[in-house]
């Protein structure tokens, strides 16, 4: 398995191009409350991550994932 | 008092508030009376009709009504049952029939409408541990087909060719896939790569559905749609249709030569828990496709009309869907929702009746006027059109 803060220092690193507010950004960060992204925002910045870690991010698990701290948990889980 | 309503508030106030300013609900428009399928009495008033689906005005076709008229005295108003049990009625095999005849296929399976043709077919051909890669701008009943049959839902991006290609790639060994696409997306009247897409699912070992709803009649040398167009429609292993479009009355449908197709009419239950369509309705639409087949006249000037209206909107200086156009539909793009219903308004006052679109329905947030031409509009309608669009543009201050 990949180490978790290298896997999150990724994504965070993957939100900054879409963070037009400038939310600081940390596990507990939400996409839709906090960074108030879009369907559109979404599919584009899922797709980077898609591509970042060659894995599928399937609309059923999209639903599933709220935080920062999610989404790293489940790329964990698709890349071991 | 919150209650299971409460999720719908902030829709509530967008709505008062637009409704406040005094502009005519676009919503709730009432069609007094119909007089061709290029013109209605709205508000008392005449108004030439350009959103309406109605892509090849079969809508008054006297052979069409004809036979609607003769099966209600014949088969009655309706069937008052499934497919699978009192619903099929002669009507029903020959409008399948008429539609393996016209798409040159194997298999017709007949729907009430074409929003349950798509839930249908996809909810029960792809579960639970099934793949579906389809285009993020796919139409509401293909999403409500995926969700519905649970299986693992795959977008990608608008009409990208390698978007879709690298998501097929990723999708584990052994797993069955379902590509989803559509001929013309209905919202900017755009068409799809259909060429390179069906090769590429093909390479990658998926199936490959096809939504034709808004070509069929109009694209093609057959009007078979898209994928006719583009050369692959050999290679597609489902075409998803509607009789509301170009056939002019109500229905969906699946046609396909897959071998096991049929079994279908028993598994999906869509099509089995539901009553069958009326038989005037069947009768209309089999009379209406048989005639399409034969009406490459009608296409030609629906091609014309697209192509004026599409050049005159572009040099008044409204912003389109799409550089070129494409299809029968020609999306102008608005602002914002206050601009794009204070435009629809200033037109119905106009005379001219045309879709407001708006989120989630549009793609990227947009607010559309949505134009959908007949092969009956006149060239002077045309015109008209033009002058109502220019009059109503200047007086809201869309263009100048």
């Amino acid at each position: 398995m990949p180490d978790r803060a290298q896997t999150l220092a990724k994504v965070i690193e993957l939100i900054e191009p879409f963070n037009k507010k400038g939310v600081a950004v940390s596990e507990s960060t939400r996409f839709a409350q906090d960074l108030e992204w879009d369907s559109l925002t979404v599919l584009d910045f899922v797709a980077n991550v898609e591509d970042e870690f060659d894995v599928l991010i399937s609309m059923n698990m999209q639903a599933e994932i709220e935080t920062v701290g999610q989404l790293v948990d489940a790329l964990q889980k698709l890349t071991s | 008092m919150s209650d299971l309503f409460s999720k719908f508030d902030p829709l509530i106030q967008q709505r008062d508030e637009l409704l406040a300013t005094g502009l005519t609900d676009p919503f709730n428009l009432v069609m007094e009376k119909v007089e061709s399928p290029t013109v209605a009495i709205c508000n008392g008033k005449r108004t030439i009709l350009l959103g309406t689906y109605n892509y090849m005005g079969m809508t008054f076709d006297p052979d069409v009504i004809a036979a609607g008229k003769q099966a209600l005295d014949d088969f009655g108003s309706g069937t008052t049952g499934s497919r699978v049990l009192n619903g099929t009625y002669g009507g029903h095999k020959a409008v399948e029939e008429a539609l393996k005849d016209f798409y040159a296929m194997d298999h017709a399976m007949v729907f009430s409408t074409g929003y349950q043709a798509n839930l249908g077919v996809i909810s029960t051909i792809a579960g639970k541990d099934d793949y579906i890669v389809l285009d993020i701008d796919s139409h509401a009943s293909i999403y409500d087909g995926c969700a519905l049959g649970n299986a693992q839902i795959i977008p990608f991006r608008h009409n990208d060719i390698e978007a879709l290609e690298k998501r097929l790639k990723r999708i584990p060994e052994g797993a069955d896939k379902l590509v989803v696409l559509e001929g013309v997306y209905s919202m900017l009247g755009d068409v799809a790569p259909l060429k390179e897409m069906v090769a590429v699912s093909k390479a990658n070992g998926a199936m490959v559905l096809i939504d034709e709803a808004h070509s069929m009649g109009f694209i093609g040398e057959n009007g078979r749609g898209v994928a006719e167009a583009q050369g692959v429609i050999d290679d597609v292993d489902f075409i998803i249709g509607t009789f509301s479009k170009s056939v002019g009355t109500v229905g969906g449908f699946c046609v396909s030569n897959h071998p096991k197709f049929e079994i279908l009419r028993l598994v999906c239950r869509p099509y089995v828990f539901t009553a069958s369509l009326p038989p005037s309705v069947v009768a209309t639409a089999a009379t209406s496709i048989r005639k399409l087949m034969d009406s490459a006249d009608k296409r030609a000037h629906l091609w014309e009309n697209s192509k004026r209206l599409h050049a005159g909107l572009r040099q008044l200086g409204f912003e389109l869907g799409s550089k070129e156009p494409q299809s029968a539909i020609i999306a102008v793009i608005m602002p914002d929702l206050e601009k794009g219903a204070a435009m629809w308004e200033a037109l119905l006052n106009e005379g001219l009746y045309v879709n407001l679109a708006r989120p989630p329905a549009t793609p990227a947030g947009m607010t559309l006027l949505r134009c959908s031409l007949c092969a009956l509009h006149t060239e002077e309608q045309v015109g008209e059109v033009l002058g109502m669009f220019a009059a109503a543009g200047r007086a809201t201050g869309c263009i100048s």
